[in-house]
């Protein structure tokens, strides 16, 4: 807690780090400082990158509850999970399991009904609907089951779309969205329409959008669970080649295949962690990584 | 993320689909090009109304019988044949001496006594044409009703003591009868009395349906002889000193009429005055309430325009749940959803009022129903400035719709 937070998402700070929320198999152990994001670091947000040793997200016994009386539904019943900088997650679940529900609010979508969230050391669940949206625009970058680009614009206009909400100059904003496209393979694809785009290219735009504002959190929501095999594995390889480089992921699925792809595994069962699995440590690669190189995995189709 | 990236998105939402654009614009354009192109409408009737009556004459009154007033009274109408008329005392040339002699009338310039005949068959080397209106006065009236000659001369005061056989003619007659030849010294028979024609008046125009140049105007004396004989007169028409004057005018027209008509008390007087400036007034008065209307009925077309935004937007907003969904989820904040559909609705409208204008300022050049229109310069800018207000006011609750969606919401919507 050596770095004062400030500037607009100025909330509490994280309590002094509770190894105890760490994880429940042992893992606290103290993240080294990642190399810098591949992105230049964000010099126009204040307080958007907390120091090395906070932890990404710090959810406390967290609940949600749908509706009221005999329609009440218990969507999570008191989850708590880290994740330290540089992890890869897979969050697992059957359909009903409240993963959905965690994903919305980590992706500071939905709040909670009881509990914490702690994004980067900022307590989301005071902040205002300005603010919110400023996390999401910031630290959050968020890739979809079903890519939800926005019709009728280029790859490179949707790729620029949360820049141009973070208020960067026109200028910058296409070198980043171009840069961000080029590392997802896309670079000789930038004017076309998602309509003219594969459902692979298509998610790759989305991994270039999310990737695009050098946000705190990757948050992946099913993000093969609409392509083929061999997008999906493209896919697959641009995760994994962004955890080498010290971004951290979250990916909800319930495929083991991409769930293979993570350096931790948390399977949830009725709202609640039923299983935290460590697959490879949080500063290593992840597991598959070495498997393929990942230049031929982006190779276009 | 600035105005101008706002508008761009917004321009963006509108070029996706042209056509439901153009169609919604289309129902702001005929908005506001139906009050103004209607309130020019009313204001070109308006003026050229104004035009006719100060073309009647300045700073005139008109004093003439008034049959249905009196002392027959009701009892005049159950008496049947006799009725009022007889009972009524008609003007006569010593009401016009006395109020143009008497001192007691400062404020009066010229009285001229006025008979006039209608339809009189005039003859002139073969061609013949019935003059409309033939009147018989004194020179006075010639200024008093503004009635300039455009060749030739009036007659003087000495035609009119001689008797002479003088007529100045409007210019109708003068082409019925002369053609292209100049009338001024020609002699017509207007009725089988020869007059020899002195002047032609200038052209003034028709006055609703009634070509006012179809005239001819003689000494006073001389259509008594010829046409109307030496009864009462038809009107005395009185100049006033000035503008500010035909009031006071008319009450001293009034006291010396009472006086001679023996009309006191509350007996209702057997004459009425005609007041050019009251009756200007009252017309006015009566036109401005027509512009009012023309532009409450097209400012209803421009309500319905209105919520047409309003549909289409809620349409667009339904129709983009998604979208919005997706910009807020990648950090939109509330105020950039609201001003791009805020800026598309007015965008909508302020290009539909645009577009109208120019289809008003397109329109009056032509002549509508008789009138050519007249466009006031507040109504452009009313029109317009109504037409922004209805893109925001008719926009903001679709916009504030979109706004307001959680992206949670509306990313699940399909």
């Amino acid at each position: 807690m050596n770095e004062p937070l400030n500037g607009p998402l100025n909330g509490p700070t994280a309590r002094p780090g509770d190894g105890a929320y760490s994880a429940g198999n042992g893992w606290t152990t103290a993240v080294p400082c990642d190399p810098p994001p591949a992105d230049s670091p964000r010099d126009d947000v204040p307080g958007g990158e907390a120091s090395g040793a906070e932890p990404v997200l710090l959810i406390r016994d967290v609940r949600k509850i749908y509706g009221e009386g005999e329609a009440t539904v218990h969507a999570l019943r008191g989850v708590s999970l880290t994740v330290e900088r540089g992890d890869y997650v897979a969050i697992m679940g059957a359909s009903g399991s409240g993963k959905s529900t965690l994903m919305n609010i980590i992706g500071c979508l939905d709040i909670p009904t009881t509990g914490t969230y702690l994004l980067g050391g900022t307590d989301v669940g005071v902040l205002d609907d300005v603010q919110l949206a400023r996390v999401r625009n910031r630290r959050i970058g968020f890739i979809f089951q079903s890519f939800n680009l926005i019709p009728r614009m280029s790859a490179l206009a949707n790729v620029e779309l949360p820049l141009a909400y973070g208020g960067v100059r026109a200028a910058d904003r296409r070198r980043r969205a171009l840069a961000a496209l080029g590392l997802v393979g896309l670079a000789d694809r930038v004017g076309h329409q998602p309509n003219e785009l594969s459902g692979g290219q298509q998610q790759r735009v989305a991994v270039a959008r999310a990737l695009v504002t050098s946000p705190t959190l990757l948050l992946a929501d099913e993000p093969t669970g609409a392509l083929d095999s061999t997008s999906t594995r493209d896919v697959l390889a641009i995760f994994d080649r962004l955890s080498v480089s010290g971004r951290t992921i979250v990916v909800i699925t319930h495929e083991d295949d991409v769930a293979a792809h993570a350096k931790r595994v948390i399977r949830l069962m009725d709202g609640q962690i039923v299983e935290d699995r460590r697959q490879a440590p949080v500063d290593g690669p992840p597991p598959l990584a070495g498997l393929r190189p990942p230049t031929e995995a982006v190779s276009d189709r | 993320m600035n105005a101008l990236e706002i508008t761009r998105f917004a321009v963006r939402g509108l070029t996706a689909n042209k056509m439901r654009s153009v169609l919604t614009m289309l129902g702001i354009l005929i908005g506001v090009a139906a009050v103004i192109l209607l309130v020019a409408v009313g204001q070109g009737s308006s003026e050229s109304i104004k035009q006719r009556i100060q073309s009647l004459g300045a700073n005139t009154l008109t004093v003439s019988a008034s049959f249905s007033g009196g002392f027959g009274g009701p009892g005049g109408r159950s008496g049947g044949g006799g009725g009022p008329r007889t009972q009524a005392r008609g003007l006569t040339l010593d009401d016009a001496r006395a109020l143009a002699g008497s001192g007691n009338a400062p404020s009066v310039k010229s009285v001229s006594p006025v008979v006039t005949a209608s339809s009189a068959t005039t003859t002139y080397e073969g061609a013949s044409h019935d003059i409309s209106q033939v009147v018989g006065t004194y020179p006075s009236y010639f200024e008093a009703t503004n009635k300039p000659v455009a060749s030739g001369a009036y007659f003087t005061n000495q035609d009119v003591t001689g008797v002479r056989k003088v007529v100045v003619i409007g210019k109708t007659v003068a082409e019925e009868l002369f053609g292209q030849a100049d009338p001024v010294g020609g002699r017509v028979s207007i009725e089988g009395v020869s007059f020899t024609v002195v002047g032609v008046l200038k052209e003034s125009g028709s006055t609703g349906g009634q070509d006012a140049d179809d005239i001819a105007i003689a000494p006073l004396p001389a259509v008594q002889q010829t046409l109307s004989g030496y009864g009462s007169l038809g009107s005395i028409v009185i100049q006033a000193t000035s503008a500010e004057t035909t009031d006071a005018a008319e009450a001293e027209i009034t006291a010396i009429l009472n006086q001679r008509h023996d009309i006191t008390g509350s007996a209702t007087a057997d004459y009425r005055i005609l007041n050019q400036a009251s009756l200007q007034e009252t017309v006015t008065e009566a036109t401005g309430t027509f512009t009012v209307l023309l532009g409450a009925v097209a400012a209803i077309s421009l309500l319905v325009g209105g919520i047409g935004i309003t549909n289409i937007m809620l349409v667009t907003v339904t129709e983009r749940t998604r979208e919005i969904g997706i910009r807020k989820a990648i950090g939109a904040p509330r105020g950039a959803i609201l001003g791009q559909f805020l800026i598309e609705a007015t965008l909508l409208s302020l290009i539909g009022g645009l577009l109208g204008v120019g289809v008003a300022v397109a329109g009056s050049q032509f002549t509508i129903a008789g009138v050519r229109p007249v466009i006031v310069p507040q109504s452009i800018v009313l029109a317009l400035g109504v037409s922004v207000a209805i893109g925001l006011f008719f926009g903001s609750y679709p916009a504030n719709r979109a706004a307001k969606l959680r992206p949670i919401e509306a990313l699940r919507f399909e």
